[in-house]
């Protein structure tokens, strides 16, 4: 947490206050942005060892999902078939919510993501891609003589 | 949109005790019945309820994912780890004959009319 030298500097905490609220709500994402909504959602977790993404991409012939790692940048393509009636049959829809059509996401990745040791996963309509972190990044002791 | 069924948007669950995302469906109708698809990705077939009680129709599933130790979340759009939606049927619907398939997170139910509510040409007399 930042923190003001001043115990009474009142621009600085409010200085801090403003980046803690940014932060918050990732008022500054990065320039691929964090676009919710869109297809497949994904959620992002980091644990000590690896980077784990979860694409939530229900009803895919998993060979057809294309997972592809090139500088840093992680990108989820693909295509959902559509399993409406076509319009010329005697059905006629009540809902369509669900997506149909092709789909790309692009997700980037943190600088300790190793490119070469990644698993992908499909199970019950998610994909899992997990990718370890480089062993030079992993925490090390380090004994003071 | 036809006025004939209710299966239309009744989200307001009796139970909602626990806080859920409500799944995207597809709902389509043809002669002899009505075909509904929802997606719920991550619910494993054992975690997947349905239940038809009356004229209500529930659909609920829990999202089981692997989660290696010590991770935390830095970003989630699936933010709940449970799918709840709720529809009401109509008469004509024969309850006792909805099937169901569940494959790679979308669930399928088929219920069909009942055999009286099945359409029947009505023959034109000329006088």
């Amino acid at each position: 947490m930042y923190r003001s030298p001043f115990a009474n500097d009142m621009y600085a905490e409010l200085d801090r206050l403003q980046r803690e609220m940014s932060r918050a709500f990732e008022y500054s994402p990065s320039i691929r942005g964090a676009v919710r909504g869109g297809f497949p959602a994904m959620n992002v977790g980091g644990a000590p060892e690896s980077v784990e993404i979860y694409a939530f991409a229900p009803g895919i012939d998993p060979a057809t999902i294309e997972v592809q790692i090139e500088k840093g940048v992680l990108t989820v393509a693909g295509e959902r078939p559509a399993s409406l009636p076509a319009g010329d049959s005697k059905a006629s829809v009540h809902i369509d919510e669900r997506f149909a059509g092709s789909f790309r996401r692009v997700v980037t990745l943190p600088e300790d993501a190793d490119p070469d040791a990644v698993t992908a996963r499909y199970r019950d309509g998610v994909l899992h891609i997990s990718i370890q972190r480089r062993e030079t990044s992993l925490p090390r002791r380090i004994s003071v003589q | 949109m036809n006025d004939q069924t209710d299966v239309a948007r009744n989200d307001e669950s009796k139970a909602a005790a626990q806080a859920a995302l409500t799944p995207p469906v597809d709902v389509f109708e043809d002669a002899t019945g009505i075909t509904l698809l929802a997606d719920l990705p991550g619910v494993p077939k054992d975690a997947l309820h349905l239940q038809v009680e009356a004229e209500t129709l529930t659909i609920e599933g829990e999202v089981r994912l692997e989660v290696p130790e010590g991770m935390e979340a830095t970003h989630a759009e699936v933010g709940l780890p449970r799918y709840r939606r709720v529809f009401t049927l109509s008469r004509e619907l024969d309850t006792e004959k909805v099937s169901a398939e569940f494959r790679n997170g979308v669930l399928t139910l088929r219920i069909p009319k009942a055999e009286h509510a099945q359409p029947r040409r009505i023959e034109v007399e000329v006088a």
